[in-house]
């Protein structure tokens, strides 16, 4: 449950800037409703209700077991659901078999045969159509030119590297044109760089074809940098859906806040309930912590103070400002380059991640191991998490 | 401290360094390796190279009344103090002059490859069902498969003579349900020595066949379907090419020994019945023409070496262009 209503403020904007999902009455491109899926005594899927809007680009982001890949599956057509309907451009699907629906998918392991050269296995699935011999050739090519692999079409698939099989695989699954494109954990197995690389060349192709794609990934940073919006999944059950800030800045619960990101979580009791700020005392923090925005909640009920790493100062000494204050004592620390990573002992012994950019080429006044540190953060930087 | 960088000799810099290591790491293997490898080839050299070569010796002898009944190739002439080396290659070309040599191994060529071509069929879809059936029953019907080579190949035999014979039990069968009249002739003919063969060497097919299903990347199938692929295209288009080194593993095991296959035709056939092996048996048994029944094997081994070759050539080949 999502105590911090009044922080999402509602935007006077002209309805047409909004995106589909934030505009009334919209019409979604795929529904998704209340479909479940049994395997014997296991929930896979349970009872999820989900729109996407034309020419998205959602991610389904859970850890392994979540459901997301079988709510893929189903889509796909390789599995059915329990039950439930889904719809993609108003028409149901589930009475359409896998190979006639006008859904195309990108598999983990790209799937490519290895017996078809580039050129045979992008153009697999226009052949089945019956798409003239001319036309297959020249659309192809074109294709093989979106991903920028022209020139390896008489290749086999065991020639490419991974980041090149990763193309092919895009390519196969887009020379259809489906209405929908399925991929499923696109950019797994690819190694750091290269991922990064091909994220933003994912995001360029599907904004200049227009085709609405659906991601499942388990890596967070992935569905961020990709998607237009995420669903975070967990046991079979979609417990956010948001844009990617939306989902990072103001998760409605502990699940989602530790999931997506790190997070520090406080837990305590509400100490003061004002129209517009709260007070929570909590013993973890060995404070009691100030947040300067109204929650529906009730004295003395137990809630969670989360607050992101980033969002926290650490100082030797005590910041002047700053709503709340809190000290430890330094563990650990990684230096990243870019930044530094602190774990601080609190003196009700629970560990707390600080990061701090590394603004300064200076080392000397460096925060080390065993300082005595004070952490601080703004009123504002801290949601409150009622489950 | 950069000058120390110019002075390092190359072997220092990591790529030399790991070359290095890969070098010692060999010669330091190499005795070992050569050990390991030179098991097989002794034990292929003691027990196929030197029965070949002895088998390729007694070919180019003449056949005589003596013990071995063949002559000597080298003849130690007492008066010159020289051995002269007679080598007969009439044998040879007697197998070319006599046309019932080129019909049996015509033959024996024919019946192999209809009954290779048969057990694939019969046995592709046995691999198909035992790979796609769970672990704990694909360890059942594996074992059933093999089950009957714990019997002797030659009682097996037999008991389809038993099955076949004119009382036998499926002729009693049938007439039981009315389906025939009289007794169906099934000893003693081609059909018989077809179901024979394809009995015996069904096994060599299914293993190699399942090996390769089992191993069928499951997302391939998927992905296939999901490219518009309706069940039989998906097989005809992803399956079977897939399955093909299999198929062509398959094929050679049951192809080569029911080429040379003696057992069979012998106890199943009719006496009509021309196959190689038969020959082979008759020039070695009944005419003791020990010269002759070598040729006959040693061209049997060419016919049967040189489509492999090929084969592996075009594998080869299609390897390189790859």
């Amino acid at each position: 449950m999502q105590l911090n209503d009044s922080l999402q403020q509602s935007v006077s904007e002209p309805s047409e800037a909004l995106p589909p999902w934030s505009r009334p009455g919209a019409e979604p491109f795929v529904r998704i409703e209340n479909v479940s899926k049994n395997f014997g005594d296991f929930t896979a899927v349970d009872n999820i209700s989900l729109d996407i809007y034309q020419a998205e680009l959602f991610c389904l982001l859970g850890g392994s077991g979540s459901g997301k890949s079988t709510l893929l599956r189903m889509l796909a057509g390789f599995e059915a659901p329990s039950s439930g309907r889904i719809l993609i451009d108003g028409q149901d699907i589930l009475a359409v078999p896998a190979w006639k629906r006008p859904v195309n998918m990108m598999f983990q392991s790209y799937a490519l045969f290895p017996h078809l050269s580039v050129e045979q296995n992008v153009a697999f699935g226009l052949k089945r159509d019956g798409v003239p011999r001319a036309e297959v050739k020249q659309r192809v090519a074109e294709m093989l030119d979106l991903v920028q692999l022209g020139h390896l079409g008489r290749r086999k698939p065991h020639q490419l590297s991974g980041g090149q099989r990763q193309r092919i695989a895009l390519a196969r699954a887009l020379i259809k044109r489906p209405k929908l494109l399925l991929l499923d954990e696109p950019l797994g197995a690819l190694d750091k760089k290269l991922r990064e690389e091909t994220q933003f060349e994912l995001i360029n192709i599907q904004q200049n074809l227009g085709v609405t794609f659906m991601v499942v990934t388990h890596d967070q940073e992935e569905a961020m940098t990709l998607s237009t919006r995420i669903g975070v999944m967990d046991q079979g059950r979609i417990v956010q859906v948001g844009e990617p800030h939306q989902v990072y800045e103001y998760p409605q619960s502990r699940f989602v806040a530790d999931f997506v990101g790190s997070v520090n979580l406080f837990e305590g009791l509400i100490s003061e309930d004002e129209v517009d700020s709260v007070r929570i005392r909590s013993e973890q923090a060995g404070a009691e912590l100030f947040v300067n925005h109204g929650i529906s909640c009730t004295l003395g009920q137990k809630v969670w103070a989360a607050v992101r790493p980033e969002k926290m100062r650490i100082s030797r000494t005590r910041p002047a400002d700053g709503d709340n204050c809190i000290r430890g004592q330094v563990d650990e620390v990684a230096y990243m380059g870019s930044l530094s990573v602190f774990r601080v002992r609190l003196v009700s012994g629970q560990m707390v991640r600080v990061t701090k950019p590394n603004m300064a080429r200076r080392f000397d006044e460096r925060i080390q191991c065993r300082d005595e540190v004070f952490l601080s953060w703004g009123a504002d930087s801290c949601v409150v998490l009622a489950s | 401290m950069s000058s120390r960088e110019f002075i390092t000799p190359l072997t220092q810099t990591p790529s030399g360094a790991r070359r290095q290591a890969v070098k010692w790491l060999l010669a330091k293997l190499a005795p070992g390796k050569t050990l390991v490898a030179s098991i097989p080839t002794f034990w292929l050299a003691l027990f196929f190279l030197i029965p070949f070569a002895v088998v390729f010796k007694i070919s180019l002898a003449e056949p005589a009344i003596a013990v071995p009944p063949y002559s000597s190739l080298f003849e130690w002439d007492a008066d010159l103090a020289l051995a002269t080396l007679q080598l007969n290659l009439g044998n040879y070309l007697f197998l070319f002059e006599d046309a019932l040599y080129l019909d049996a191994y015509l033959n024996s060529i024919k019946v192999a490859a209809i009954s290779t071509f048969v057990t694939l069929l019969i046995a592709y879809p046995m691999a198909y069902m035992i790979a796609r059936s769970s672990p704990s029953n694909r360890v059942i019907l594996l074992s059933l498969v093999i089950l009957p080579f714990w019997t002797s190949f030659l009682l097996r035999v037999y008991a389809w003579m038993g099955f076949l014979k004119k009382n036998g039990v499926v002729n009693e069968l049938l007439m039981s349900m009315g389906l025939i009249d009289q007794p169906l002739v099934m000893l003693q003919t081609d059909f018989a020595i077809y179901i024979g063969i394809i009995y015996t060497y069904l096994p060599f097919m299914v293993l190699p066949l399942y090996s390769t299903l089992e191993k069928l990347d499951g997302s391939l199938l998927e992905a296939a379907e999901d490219l518009g692929c309706k069940p039989m295209q998906r097989f005809f288009l992803v399956t079977l090419p897939l399955s093909m080194p299999g198929v062509l593993a398959g094929c050679l095991l049951v192809f080569i020994p029911a080429l040379g296959e003696y057992v069979i035709p012998a106890l199943l056939g009719g006496s009509d019945t021309l196959m190689i092996g038969r020959v082979l048996w008759d020039e070695f048994f009944l005419n003791r023409d020990w010269p002759r029944a070598s040729a006959v094997a040693i061209l049997m081994l060419l016919f049967l070496v040189m489509p492999i070759m090929l084969l592996r050539n075009a594998q080869g080949r299609r390897e390189d262009r790859a």
